[in-house]
């Protein structure tokens, strides 16, 4: 009856197997002897994350859609897997292609989100400029987008031009054209009122090299504002919690912050949007896709009083909460204070933080300094983050 | 924030620190149980053990909620929420709990109607405006949840809604320290009581701790200073050789506890002659049923319940975990067949299990710890 059980277990043999293949072609030491028991077990683990990646589950659960670890595994196990090819791999924001003498950025993004109205925003500049941004954070200046509508029978007009005013609104702020759509209309029940798709085309300076592997100890990392009001913002409008609090969405293009500090600071190694799975996800493709150890100090990490006071209420961590105008900063320690200046004289980054750094050992882990003044490890979330009932 | 800030501040823990150390004997060890599945994930969430000498080992305890839900009650609950006309209702812990097929997550995704739901209420909702189906809650915890769970019942009852059930998990958290007193294999210190638990039943359950068992009980609020603190008054005790109950969370935690709420479980809810606690086996009078005069309101009398005894996996030690004899890492499975990703025992699901815990917060040992503070 717990047949599954068996299964997790002969598949963990096999991963460690596979795992310690790698790790003796790669001929990492083997752990001293006389380790204490405890460091073994930690080694162990940490073999069998490093192993590939598997989608267990027969079917598609909400988790594979909320940024976090089973995310990551349909992501590599299914589609990386599939289409593999040397531009996809990097698995950044977006794809960067050589075309002609031109560098060009290519992203795509869909954008589900309910309610399609909210405060600060809605799913239109939503959509313009979670494109922008995906553009954004290879590098390139963001000029053309496609808009993909999925429309729900009954939808109301009224509310879908308030959308495309808003989506028109968002790209003349960003400063990028949308050039071509596609409208499909779904039965009654088939999709909830409104989906939109996006792809964004952009061009890349030829001197540009930004990826999050690029990160190397003596790092700086920097966030370009609050963290989470995005997230907590749905939550809140979904009315579901009951609670009420004075925030509002951050949607916002990032492509004029971008384009300022790429022009005043050399030694940017990498940028990403903290968009699904927030901050604490970001530092951890960090630490994965350049093998170094992060350390942030949870002190350092800018969260406004509301988003803080609802993820205490909720048993949630804002460091796991969406944004959807931020982003997160990988410079060379040196010029740190520099990019900081520059973002801060940004309206889009005047609350911009120095959170961390890059370190060394213990790779591909995220350790935090509490405010508390104790040290803990920030891992990727499976799902969602679900609220403790207690 | 208010109310928050305060007990998370370093400069008094670090002064506490000194205390608690000043107070260990030379050569002796400790061992101290944090009862509550709340306060492991506050000790890990805010690297609480970094503060502490060697000379004190915090053991984690039965207290998660979800923990403690053996796989034949999971079974139960997805074969009532199979029912074509189920609502089934559920908080987001248990969500993600394996029974023998997969977990509500894995039987939402095959179309089962699987709700997450912030308070119990929320079900009552429901069942309002689905008339035509029948709403179940999925009930679940220890003394903290079991007085909302009593007064949904109570408001169901009132409002006389026809379509609306609850299936009964509710345990109790007396008899569950009394197995682990009781059990041979494991010598404690000391007891970090429950805080939440203790707002309902208050401080009196807990004296047999301390008169027949010669063990201090510190009852402990769920900030981090409140459990460094509480560990500190256990110290005290320890120090002078005393055992007694002590009210660290008296902010919140009447001594006497809540009679309001005591008496809505009483009205509508009756101990079990004996119930099956995951890991810990069958133990008598540990949990709650719907009292007879509330029938209507019990999901295991509306619905055929399989009521199947289903044995916890082999590889699983859960039970070791949750009374406190291993360290989660200790597991065999723990990390590598058994990951917050892929739970194989319930200690790895709930952010409150001690093996969630330690996995996504503590996988670092002290002495990488140090080495990290260090560079």
């Amino acid at each position: 009856m717990t047949g599954w059980v068996d299964r997790a277990l002969a598949e963990a043999a096999s991963m460690q197997d596979e795992a310690i293949e790698q790790h003796e072609r790669r001929g990492s030491p083997q752990p001293a002897p006389g380790t204490v028991r405890e460091e073994l077990v930690l080694e162990r683990i940490d073999r069998t994350r490093r192993a590939r990646p598997r989608v267990r589950e027969d079917r598609i659960t909400m988790s594979h859609g909320a940024g976090g670890k089973a995310t990551q595994s349909l992501i590599e196990a299914i589609f990386l897997d599939a289409f593999r090819n040397p531009l996809l791999e990097p698995l950044e924001d977006g794809a960067s292609l050589n075309i002609g003498d031109a560098r060009v950025a290519l992203t795509t993004d869909s954008y589900v989100v309910s309610p399609l109205f909210f405060p600060g925003g809605d799913i239109g500049d939503l959509a313009v400029n979670g494109t922008v941004n995906d553009l954004s954070m290879t590098g390139a200046t963001p000029l053309y987008l496609t808009a993909g509508f999925i429309l729900e029978e009954g939808f109301s007009v009224e509310d879908l031009s308030r959308i495309v005013a808003s989506m028109a609104a968002a790209a003349r702020q960003a400063g990028v054209q949308i050039v071509t759509g596609d409208t499909k209309v779904v039965q009654k029940g088939k999709a909830d009122g409104c989906y939109i798709n996006t792809a964004g085309v952009g061009l890349i300076p030829l001197d540009a090299n930004l990826g999050v592997a690029n990160a190397r100890p003596g790092d700086s990392i920097i966030v370009s504002g609050p963290v989470g009001d995005h997230g907590v913002t749905i939550m809140l409008a979904r009315g579901e919690l009951d609670l009420e609090a004075d925030i509002t969405s951050d949607t916002a293009p990032l492509n004029g912050l971008v384009e300022t500090l790429l022009r005043s600071t050399t030694g940017v190694r990498a940028m990403r949007d903290a968009t699904r799975g927030g901050v604490a996800t970001i530092l951890n493709e960090i630490a994965k896709a350049a093998d170094v150890g992060v350390q942030v100090s949870e002190d350092a990490i800018p969260v406004r009083a509301p988003v803080r006071g609802a993820a205490e209420l909720l048993g949630i961590d804002p460091m796991y909460v969406a944004c959807e105008g931020r982003m997160v900063v990988v410079v060379d320690g040196d010029v740190a204070d520099r990019a900081l200046q520059v973002l801060r004289a940004h309206p889009a980054g005047a609350e911009a933080a120095i959170i961390g750094r890059v370190v060394d050992q213990p790779a591909g882990i995220v350790q935090l300094r509490t405010a508390f003044g104790g040290t803990r490890i920030v891992d990727l979330l499976v799902g969602d983050p679900l609220p403790r009932i207690c | 924030m208010r109310f928050v800030d305060e007990f998370r501040d370093s400069d008094k823990a670090r002064a506490l620190a000194a205390k608690i150390t000043g107070l260990c004997e030379p050569g002796r060890q400790y061992k101290l149980m944090e009862v509550c599945g709340g306060h492991t994930h506050t000790i890990y969430k805010h690297g609480l053990e970094d503060y502490l000498p060697e000379q004190i080992t915090l053991v984690h305890g039965p207290g998660c909620p979800v923990c403690v839900i053996p796989m034949g009650r999971v079974d139960d609950a997805m074969a009532l929420a199979a029912e074509p006309d189920v609502i089934m209702t559920s908080f987001g812990d248990m969500m993600r709990v394996p029974g023998s097929n997969g977990s509500f997550f894995d039987a939402k995704a095959r179309g089962t109607d699987i709700r997450m739901i912030y308070s119990p209420l929320d079900a009552l909702k429901i069942a309002r405006q689905n008339p035509d189906r029948r709403v179940v809650f999925m009930a679940i915890g220890f003394e903290t949840t079991a007085p909302s769970t009593a007064m949904t019942v109570l408001r169901a009852a009132s409002a006389g809604l026809t379509n609306f059930s609850i299936f009964c998990n509710h345990v109790t958290i007396i008899p569950a320290i009394k197995a682990i007193l009781d059990s041979p294999d494991l010598r404690l210190d000391g007891f970090i009581g429950p805080g939440h638990v203790s707002t309902v039943i208050g401080c009196r359950p807990y004296e047999f701790i301390a008169r027949d068992y010669g063990k201090p009980v510190v009852v402990a609020g769920f900030e981090p200073l409140d459990i460094l603190q509480s560990i500190y008054m256990l110290m005290l005790q320890l120090s002078r050789g005393q055992s007694v109950v002590e009210n660290q969370y008296s902010r919140v935690v009447p001594w006497n506890g809540n009679l309001t709420a005591l008496k809505a479980i009483g009205q509508t809810m009756e101990l079990r002659p004996y119930f099956e606690w995951r890991g810990l086996g069958f133990i008598s009078q540990s949990a709650l049923k719907v009292r007879e005069s509330y029938a209507a309101f019990d999901a295991e009398l509306i619905f055929q319940v399989p009521g199947v005894r289903v044995a916890d996996p082999k590889a699983c030690q859960c039970g070791e975990v949750l009374k406190g004899v291993l360290k989660p890492w200790e597991c065999k499975v723990f990390g590598t067949a058994c990951t917050p990703e892929t739970p194989i025992g319930t200690c790895m699901v709930s952010p409150e299990g001690a093996c969630a815990a330690y996995y996504n917060y503590g996988r670092l040992t002290r002495t990488r710890v140090k080495e990290a503070i260090r560079s």
